[in-house]
């Protein structure tokens, strides 16, 4: 049980203030040798359970909380952001320049009706939004936030991180379904393709990294990169990056709620605090997607100078800052382009990368106990190889792959064309 | 579970089986979607009932009439200088081509000749209309196009300057009345002429930016290219006029084939586009936006001082007979066709409107592709429910 306490300075202080004992002295009480009494806790021994509890759910509690603190200023970010890319001003209102605005907003929804359709199926449609919130919470169990802070890091950190964000895709699509709209089904299904589609190339591109770290946890990726992997990795950060654009249902892949097609795609009929679940997962997982790139690519909270934990929000809201820039730039993918590039396209390079990297680590790495190592020059080497290796790939097929598609072949008879006189 | 999603009311997909071989390929049912009137991308209160293969359009039923507000009727009892405030409210995000169109078929009833520099205004100011048209028309397919607005934004920048221009003129922004009988309301205050250069002067730019934005995107390249293609036939057999039937590769511009006011005496080309797709009509509006700038120019030369209203008796009676007029429209041919029974009031008063006429393309183009697709070529035939429901 005490495992957990090694790296993480989140919970030590608490767990120790409660529970420290002879049994945890190593972890608990600083300079503490063999045969020296340790620091006591309030709890009795045999109730570490109890401390444990305690110092889990005020983690949980206090992280979950500034995330959403976080989450409303981003909102309020990426509103003021768009304005500026579209020539105009942005929420200026609402306190001193516009900050009150997510308030308002929240505010607004709390204390709106929330209707549900005649023809809609009641339980899904209310499990659905609750669904979407709770599993890209889920995601913030396994993160680190800065140097040993963290709420788990358990070893499959990063399959449970995949695990987890792909419930998201069965939460989009009960909402479509539950609906009874026609065009929530529209976008329930569309999300059913494209979220399960890109999962595919999202996954491959993270085996890169696996390879080269070692470990599937989040923290020790975070260690083992003595480089940024965004220079191992080009090829994975872009897929990834392009796939988690999908995964959110960002422009220019968000033809699950495309308001010009379907007009709010599978959240047409939500309205009140259960729009608002749908609207804070969308926002929120910007943030926590930016927070896995910037884990698994840009050497999350490592950084000179500054603490860890204010270089991971810089690293996230820089990110977070592409997503915004993307959305107010690029026109939306139709979706059966959407689904052509994911497979066409993402899903070799990404096949490929494995390849190059798998290749790269055999070549270059020198055995080391049960892993492999790098010299300084055999990581450039690498870096050197994978950029060249990422423009060439994407170059060739971008040539290559074609994602029109032609359309259906109408006979004559089924127009209503106008013969000339 | 019910899911209200009345599978059960759609019609058989074996129909559509037998229309169109290749659809309903897999074992489901057609579905039958309302777009519209109440939808975010139907330009106004334009309804379509769709019915769909999945994502595929199998047929589309327009409905219109959402907007019917009666214009021609309403004519029949308003003296000939009172139906120009109904013309601003017929194309209303072109105002001003519509007040010119329907001047000139009284005009012609009436047998009047407006003064040079009035002719000039009227041009000035239609050809800067045309502008403003085609940035509304750009913007709102882009934004169809799901670029969220932002190409939207640049392009109402651009129009609020032109709006503002036709404040000066005429005081009104949107519903201008700014041309009368014989002439225009008033003639351009002073101030005007210097804001109309520094306009002529900055709006190349603004339309190079347009360009660098967007038009070689690959996303709006590859959604655009070969979709819904309008064939010349096609098109001369629909009356199809205006951008779209250029864009097919027809180059008919009734302001070079029957040149009406002063366009005889000012050069500019006309823009084709070739293959009549989606991207075509996006693009030949951005070509007609800098033609129309030489225009503009060549008028602001060639304009000399002078009355701005002929000599007209306050309370028009034209003479019983009647008249046609038709003018090259930011959205094709606008005619206006006046019968006169010399009275103060035209005695009918019919509207060839061109996007009403190019609308009935729509549903030929559209059948077989997605519905995006279908967004993207309403959008790109540029219709405006005033015109269209009147």
């Amino acid at each position: 049980m005490n495992a957990f306490l090694a790296g993480n300075s989140l919970m030590r202080g608490l767990y120790c203030w409660l529970a420290a004992n002879q049994g945890n002295a190593q972890e608990c009480s600083p300079g503490w040798q063999p045969g020296m009494a340790a620091r006591d806790g309030l709890l009795p021994a045999g109730w570490e359970w109890l401390a444990f509890a305690v110092t889990a759910s005020v983690a949980a509690f206090l992280v979950l909380n500034l995330f959403l603190l976080l989450a409303m200023f981003y909102t309020y970010l990426e509103r003021r952001l768009i304005g500026r890319f579209q020539v105009r001003i942005g929420p200026n209102r609402t306190g001193p320049w516009g900050l009150l605005q997510p308030v308002a907003d929240a505010i607004k929804l709390l204390t709106k009706e929330s209707i549900i359709p005649d023809g809609a199926d009641r339980w899904l449609f209310n499990l659905a939004p609750i669904a979407m919130v709770v599993t890209m919470f889920m995601v913030l169990a396994v993160l680190p936030f800065g140097e040993g802070t963290f709420i788990a890091d358990i070893n499959v950190g990063l399959l449970f991180l995949i695990a987890v964000t792909s419930v998201n895709a069965l939460a989009v699509f009960m909402a479509g379904v539950a609906s009874g709209n026609r065009y929530a089904m529209f976008g329930g299904v569309r999300a059913v393709a494209q979220l399960i589609s890109y999962e595919v190339p999202m996954v491959l591109s993270v085996v890169g990294v696996l390879l080269l770290a070692g470990s599937l946890s989040l923290v020790d990726i975070v260690n083992a990169q003595r480089v940024p992997f965004l220079l191992l990795q080009p090829l994975g950060f872009f897929i990834f990056v392009v796939g988690a654009s999908a995964e959110m249902n960002r422009p220019p892949f968000d033809t699950l709620e495309a308001e010009s097609e379907i007009v709010a795609g599978y959240h047409t009929e939500y309205s009140g605090m259960k729009f608002g679940y749908f609207w804070l997962a969308e926002y929120s997982a910007v943030l926590t997607t930016s927070g896995v790139i910037a884990t698994l690519f840009l050497n999350g909270w490592q950084g000179p100078l500054l603490p860890s934990h204010v270089w991971f929000l810089l690293k996230v809201f820089g990110l977070a800052f592409v997503f915004i820039w993307v959305r107010s730039t690029l026109p939306r993918v139709r979706i059966d382009q959407t689904m052509a590039f994911a497979w066409k396209f993402l899903l070799p390079l990404g096949l490929l990368n494995i390849f190059v990297t798998a290749a790269e680590i055999l070549v270059l790495g020198q055995p080391q106990g049960e892993g492999r190592v790098f010299s300084t020059g055999g990581l450039w080497l690498m870096a050197g190889i994978n950029v060249t290796v990422t423009i060439g790939s994407v170059a060739v097929f971008s040539r290559l792959v074609s994602l029109r598609t032609p359309a259906l072949p109408v006979p004559a008879a089924h127009l209503s064309r106008v013969e000339a006189r | 579970m019910t899911t209200g999603l009345g599978l059960s009311a759609a019609p058989p997909g074996e129909r559509y089986k037998r229309l169109l071989p290749g659809a309903m390929s897999m074992r489901s049912e057609p579905v039958t979607v309302n777009v519209g009137p109440q939808h975010p991308s139907t330009h106004g209160v334009f309804r379509l009932r769709v019915t769909f293969d999945g994502e595929i359009i199998l047929d589309v039923e327009p409905i219109f009439g959402y907007l019917h507000r009666g214009s021609e009727k309403l004519a029949e009892e308003r003296t000939y200088t009172q139906v120009i405030t109904l013309t601003d409210r017929l194309d209303y995000v072109a105002s001003m081509t519509n007040n010119q169109a329907y001047v000139l078929a009284a005009e012609k009833l009436a047998g009047l000749r407006p003064p040079e520099r009035a002719m000039y205004l009227r041009v000035i100011a239609a050809e800067l209309q045309r502008i403003a048209s085609h940035l509304m028309a750009t913007g709102f397919l882009l934004n169809d196009l799901g670029a969220f607005a932002t190409p939207l934004m640049y392009c109402f920048r651009e129009r609020e300057k032109i709006l503002d221009l036709f404040e000066m003129l005429c005081g009104a922004r949107i519903t201008l009345s700014y041309m009368r009988v014989g002439g225009v309301f008033q003639d351009a205050p002073e101030d005007f002429w210097p804001a109309l250069r520094k306009f002529l002067k900055e709006m190349p730019g603004y339309i190079d930016e347009y360009e660098a934005l967007l038009v070689e995107n690959e996303i709006l390249v590859t959604r655009t290219r070969g979709v819904s293609v309008l064939t010349v036939d096609h098109a001369l057999n629909a009356s199809v006029t205006g951008p779209m039937l250029r864009a097919s590769g027809f180059p008919w511009d009734l302001r070079v084939v029957d040149p009406y006011e002063v366009y005889d005496r000012v050069r500019f080309d006309v823009p084709v586009g070739k293959a009549g797709d989606n991207y075509d009509r996006f693009k030949i509006r951005l070509d007609e936006m800098r033609q129309s700038l030489r225009i503009v120019e060549q008028c602001v030369e060639q304009i000399e001082p002078g009355p701005v209203r002929a000599e007209s008796p306050a309370l028009l009676r034209p003479p019983a007979g009647d008249a046609y007029a038709r003018i090259e429209g930011p959205k094709g041919e606008l005619g206006f066709y006046l019968v006169s029974d010399g009275s103060i009031a035209p005695y009918r008063f019919k509207l060839r409107a061109p996007s009403f006429i190019n609308l009935t393309v729509l549903r030929d183009l559209v059948i077989g592709w997605k519905l995006a697709d279908m967004i993207v070529t309403l959008g790109s035939i540029d219709i405006n429910m005033g015109e269209v429901d009147r």
